[in-house]
């Protein structure tokens, strides 16, 4: 994996673990460490790099989720990460379905890719549209029972373009505001990735994670403190770009055909 | 009330007023959306089945349910009596509760009760009786080695299968789980 990510002109950093402040969202918990938290995922971290003038990054390391146990959950997790300015978040997609082909090596899991909308596979697998589901607040239910199980079952699959409300850290599209330059990529019905064209707009960022903040306010949930580096970095002016986030111990689940991720981890 | 973050395989939970035990357990969490419970289900009285999604805010019933050890008595002409041996509190079962348990019912044999809301819903007998074969043909001699079985009744007229060697009038244990005979105790 390192080895295509060297090739491609990507630098490996590494960035802290221990945080003061993580990225506020509506149902990601953090685990508390003293005062401060373990990193749910680096990106606000990374996104500091490009600001500061870093093109193309990669990391791979743990992040903690608390309260997430299962089959397809670890609360302690490996996390590979990765930001290349200048690409949109589809040129992204084509770049992490030949990395993903070239880590496996020999074994042809990741062989092909396939790309389907949000709202297509929704209306194909679900027989509603996404944005009527979403409105409905259906999203997530037929989403996990309905099309999920129906992903990547041939080959790799991009879900496109997720309805607006549902952006978090990426940009409207420009083509279509109902949707968000967001993807995840499946295979045997596991999402194995989560990806952004990135949202830029430090006022638009700031909105949306004060939203998040009074969500999690509103259902109990204990509020984070500003990041304030990270407007910082959105204020100084980040490039476009595109990222993403992989679990690497689901690629691993995949390539060693087990069910279970808790047969994966030491 | 249980929340949904005690939901797990083997915990039984009511819903609409009847008890449900999971079968089946799966921690979910779309990408960036909440985290679902997705249960399978299986109703304790019907034995059907169902699944059902729980989100981290639902509440679930908690069915009040008790399991007692009871001795059975006797049959009134209508239902079957048992009695709990510390309170000799008596307990009438239907026979549509019991199935075909009512066949393998000896007096003073110690039973287990599951109880919901304080009926009886199921009822666990000791795993092995002893009967004794009342009526069966005798068996043809030189075949008392292969497996071949034939049908016998014990005395309450209920048919079993045993082995050619077994004779009227001798004692086997029968497994109540399955209603099959198990070994011969004594000959007649």
């Amino acid at each position: 994996m390192r080895e295509f990510f060297y090739r491609a002109d990507f630098i490996e950093v590494e960035t802290p673990v221990k945080i003061h402040a993580p990225a506020p969202e509506e149902y990601i918990e953090s685990v508390r460490s003293e005062g401060d938290f373990l990193r749910t995922s680096p990106e606000l971290a990374m996104k500091v790099l490009l600001s500061e003038g870093c093109q193309r990054i990669f990391q791979i390391g743990s992040c903690f989720r608390a309260n997430e146990h299962g089959r397809r959950h670890l609360e302690e997790f490996t996390m590979l990460e990765f930001y290349a300015a200048g690409w949109d978040y589809r040129q992204l997609a084509e770049f992490t379905a030949e990395m993903l082909n070239f880590a496996a090596g020999t074994n042809p899991f990741f062989s092909g890719h396939e790309f389907i909308t949000v709202d297509d596979a929704f209306r194909k697998y679900a027989g509603v549209s996404a944005f009527e589901a979403d409105a409905d607040d259906f999203f997530d239910e037929l989403m996990v029972t309905r099309v999920e199980p129906n992903l990547g079952r041939e080959k790799l699959t991009f879900l496109m373009d997720y309805p607006a409300s549902r952006a978090s850290l990426s940009r409207i599209s420009p083509a279509d505001s109902r949707v968000a330059e967001r993807w995840e990529l499946y295979r045997n019905g596991l999402e194995l990735a989560n990806a952004f064209g990135e949202l830029t707009d430090a006022e638009e960022q700031k909105k949306r994670f004060a939203a998040a903040n009074a969500f999690r306010a509103a259902n109990n949930m204990h509020a984070y403190p500003e990041p304030v580096e990270f407007y910082a970095a959105l204020e100084r002016g980040l490039p476009q770009s595109s990222g993403c986030a992989i679990g690497v111990d689901r690629l691993i689940m995949l390539l060693c055909g087990k069910d279970d991720i808790r047969d994966v981890r030491a | 009330m249980y929340n949904a973050s005690d939901l797990r395989k083997g915990l039984k939970i009511e819903i609409d007023g009847a008890p449900w035990v999971i079968t089946e357990f799966d921690f979910c969490k779309p990408g960036k959306g909440t985290a679902l419970y997705r249960c399978k289900l299986k109703n304790m009285i019907s034995g059907a089945g169902m699944e059902k999604t729980y989100r981290p805010t639902d509440k679930i019933e908690k069915p009040d349910l008790e399991e007692r050890e009871m001795i059975y008595g006797y049959y009134d002409g209508n239902q079957y009596v048992f009695s709990d041996p510390n309170t000799y509190e008596e307990f009438p079962v239907s026979e549509e509760t019991l199935g075909d348990s009512k066949y393998f019912l000896i007096e003073e044999s110690v039973c287990n009760f599951v109880l919901f809301n304080g009926e009886p819903i199921e009822i666990t007998l000791p795993t092995f009786i002893e009967k004794e074969i009342t009526e069966t043909e005798p068996g043809a001699r030189g075949d008392t080695a292969t497996n071949v079985m034939k049908p016998a009744k014990i005395d309450n007229g209920f048919e079993i299968q045993v082995p050619l060697f077994i004779n009227q009038g001798d004692i086997v244990k029968i497994d109540t789980r399955t209603g099959t005979y198990a070994e011969r105790v004594s000959k007649a």
